[in-house]
């Protein structure tokens, strides 16, 4: 029987179905829950690792040892991954080794846009790319055949509108690997990859390419030709195939299944059969190029589809209604223009811990260099507390760098501000950097003991594996200290005094400094019973003494509001409105009593 | 051929926490078992964080694409106004609206420096008549005991649309999706929104 399951879990249910033995991954959207679904089958051991290099590291280990073996990730956690990656296509596998990458196109919940079919041809390893959770099951499991079949690791590439898309599937018994277990010293030259092995391996490389691409013309059951309408063909994958065909259901289509690499036959004979060819793919023109390499005439592709965010039938249909069909795309009537609405950004939870702490960042005037995590969103208005983020725990190399240009003027002006979880996935190298290359920076890790933005993932520091088995934890002060980190201070973000005081010290100092927050796990962190330590329920304004000055605005906390309303205090000050503190939503931090500065902010009940 | 058949496309908006997400799954639940081929796209990660959330639901013999195309909403289901208004230009001209009557102030508005939209009800009843109703889910689910369930109150109305599905299905579908401790107020919230819009 049919059942309805999200591409990630439809991922996850075809590598448990090929018999997989290992899965390894670092959280990130759209990708995070294969590795959580996968954690539900028994028979698999499953990880979050620190980081991306290490998941793929990991995998590739199990791989040597006979095991089957997958690694997920973001787009950008690729890049992360790209340095075992580009090596691993040399030394090949033993038990099959698949690495899924989920693509962001649109920026939905990523800091760029890149397009990860790049990889495939740079590493010289091939790439699948399914269009729905059939095709991510299916996918997933012929990547693992591939795989040991040619002795290679195997690219799967998901996107947003597959990995977050739900669709019906079919599914299928678990089969064991063939693949006998063990380590065998005898083939170090395979598996060791210096100079001398290594350019024995590089001609492996091209054979192995040569042999993939006689293999997606001739066996590979996934590219698809569908002749209708033969005056025009689309040549497209993934999703981009799914929304081609439900706008130009008549005419002629060849989906493609594995990106790289290419069929060229299967190609030649598309175009023997269609008039026309358009090439409608998402972002970069990757088929285009290589098809026009090939030295057929595309008819259309980049020229009317855009390269920039993510398509859609309604973007397909704007781009390609005039050219395929000769009349105009009609627009459908505005009713309401959306940009005279209020937009709904996302925020930091009411009672997040990075609040006070953003704010008094923001009260110091420091320049701060921030991550990747939930307090990104630190950087909108009012908190406006963030000046440059750039990828994974890049904030220490970059606060310590810009110190360097900056000299002593720059002391008690810069700091830098990373979560837990991005910390440990590459923040000790630059704060090792920061102090033997004599820095004065000042890191602060706010520890929320959690992965929290991409769904309260585990991680070293939280104490517990995915499967929530208790395990070491990691102590970030002694961490520090072992760096060489002389200055290390622990601070409760949610005494917003205390906290400017200390950071205020930490920063004018001309020496490399850590601070970690202390008291503070997410919010909806429910273990950590982080309501328990508010002293009160709630807090509501005293409209006695509230004389609207909107100082608790500042902090943009999602319970608190404006009403307008002129009148004035119990004392005759007058007023053109008050803060408003909304019970539902309030959970009783009480940073917004700390900061009112007319002691209008009381606790209250609910 | 190549032609593809009707398929039905409902678009579900609100705010981060409303219960989309539980609304569409029990959707998916009960056009699976009348047969259908289904599919949803929603998007996770920084969206969820108080922002807007909106899925696409889409049915029918064979569904392609996961996402509806602009203008292309048959309905329109909403558990916010401002979010129901933000998504208006998506509506087919014949399309029909269920709106769960509840404001919830974004930042913009809580600030002071924007005005939550008035007329948004009127707005609809220009541009779509009869098409539109205004479901006090909120208030219905508070009677009953607990406001999350709302958007299963405005699941309840949507079901009138489609007399040939039993009330078993979605009242069966609903207990799937739910905590055991959770199903007498459900389905009580199923059962009130189903009144509700009938009127």
């Amino acid at each position: 029987m049919k059942q309805i399951m999200q591409g990630n879990e439809a991922i996850a249910r075809g590598a448990w179905e090929a018999g997989v033995t290992v899965g390894c991954a670092y959280p990130g959207t759209p990708s995070s829950e294969i590795m959580a679904e996968l954690s539900k089958y028994k028979e698999i051991y499953t990880e979050w690792s620190p980081n991306e290099k290490v998941a793929v590291e990991v995998a590739h280990g199990a791989s040597l040892a006979g095991g089957r073996a997958i690694a997920c990730m973001k787009h950008v956690g690729l890049n992360v991954a790209a340095d075992p990656l580009m090596t691993i296509a040399y030394t090949g596998v033993k038990g099959g080794f698949v690495i899924v990458v989920a693509d962001d196109p649109g920026q939905h919940s990523s800091q760029n846009e890149q397009d990860s079919r790049h990889w495939t041809r740079f590493g010289k390893v091939p790439m699948l790319e399914p269009a729905d959770s059939e095709e991510s099951k299916d996918f997933t499991r012929i990547a693992f055949d591939i795989s040991e079949r040619f002795d290679t690791p195997v690219l799967l590439r998901s996107e947003t509108r597959v990995s977050h898309c739900d669709s019906l599937m079919e599914l299928g018994e678990r089969k064991e690997s063939t693949i006998q277990k063990g380590l065998d010293q005898k083939e170090t030259p395979k598996y060791v990859m210096v100079p001398m092995y290594s350019r024995v391996r590089r001609v492996a490389v091209e054979e192995r390419i040569t042999k993939l691409a006689a293999y997606t013309d001739a066996e590979f059951p996934y590219n698809s030709m569908e002749i209708n309408d033969p005056s025009i063909g689309f040549i497209t994958s993934g999703v981009s195939y799914l929304y081609t065909r439900e706008i130009f259901p008549r005419y002629s289509f060849l989906k493609l299944g594995m990106v790289w690499p290419l069929p060229r036959n299967t190609i030649a004979e598309f175009f023997k059969k269609v008039k026309k060819v358009i090439v409608v793919e998402e972002l970069d023109p990757f088929f285009e190029t290589e098809i026009k390499a090939m030295g057929y005439k595309v008819w259309h592709g980049k020229d009317l589809i855009p390269a920039i965010g993510e398509l859609s039938p309604g973007i397909v249909e704007q781009s390609l209604r005039k050219a395929v069909e000769g009349k105009n795309y009609k627009a459908p009537k505005i009713r309401i223009k959306p940009e005279d609405l209020p937009r709904r950004p996302p925020n930091l939870c009411a009672g997040c811990g990075h609040r006070p702490l953003f704010y008094a960042l923001k009260k110091l005037g420091l320049y701060v260099f921030g991550d990747i995590g939930c307090y990104a969103l630190a950087v909108a208005p009012p908190l406006s507390a963030m000046h440059a983020s750039t990828c994974m725990a890049a904030c220490i190399g970059g606060a310590y760098g810009a110190g360097k240009v900056l000299g002593k003027d720059g002391l008690g002006k810069i700091c830098a501000v990373l979560g837990d979880s991005t910390f440990l996935h590459g923040g000790i190298g630059p704060l090792m950097d920061a102090v033997y290359n004599k820095g004065y920076s000042t890191t602060l890790i706010l520890d929320n003991s959690i992965t929290a933005m991409t769904g309260q993932q585990e991680h070293p520091g939280t104490g517990y594996t995915i499967q929530r088995e208790p395990a070491s934890v990691i102590d970030y002060e002694q961490l520090a200290r072992a760096v060489g980190v002389k200055h290390v201070k622990k601070v409760d973000p949610y005494k917003v005094e205390e906290t400017i005081e200390v950071i205020r010290e930490e920063v004018n100092r001309d020496e490399a400094s850590v601070i970690i927050t202390e008291n503070s796990p997410c919010i909806l962190l429910r273990r950590a019973k982080p309501l328990e330590k508010f002293k009160n329920p709630v807090y509501v304004v005293d409209t006695d003494k509230c004389r609207g000055c909107k100082g608790c605005l500042e902090i943009n906390c999602p319970a608190i509001s404006w009403q307008e309303g002129e009148g004035q205090t119990k004392d005759g000050h007058k007023r053109k409105g008050t803060g408003f503190i909304n019970k539902d939503q309030c959970v009783g931090c009480e940073v917004c009593a700390q900061i009112c500065k007319f002691e209008a902010i009381t606790p209250g009940t609910r | 051929m190549g032609e593809n058949g009707k398929v039905t496309n409902i678009f579900l908006s609100g705010v981060g926490g409303q219960g989309t997400i539980l609304a569409s799954n029990i959707l998916g639940g009960v056009f699976l078992k009348a047969g259908y081929d289904v599919k949803k796209s929603e998007v996770h990660g920084m969206a969820q964080r108080g922002g807007d959330v909106t899925t696409h639901f889409r049915f029918g013999k064979k569904v392609y694409s996961p996402l509806i195309k602009y203008g292309d909403v048959d309905f329109l289901i909403s558990f916010e106004l401002l979010e129901a208004a933000r998504y208006i230009n998506w509506v087919k001209p014949e399309g029909k609206i269920i709106i769960n009557k509840q404001e919830i102030l974004p930042p913009a508005v809580s600030l002071g420096q924007m005005t939550y939209p008035k007329d948004i009800e009127k707005t609809f009843k220009k541009y779509f008549k009869n098409s539109v109703w205004i479901v006090n889910g909120q208030e219905i689910a508070r009677k009953l005991g607990n406001i999350q369930a709302a958007n299963v109150v405005l699941v309840g109305a949507f079901s009138n649309f489609f007399p040939e599905i039993k009330e078993e299905q979605w009242t069966d579908t609903i207990e799937e999706f739910l905590a055991a401790k959770l199903h007498e107020l459900n389905i009580k919230a199923f059962y009130e929104g189903r009144r509700a819009l009938k009127g």
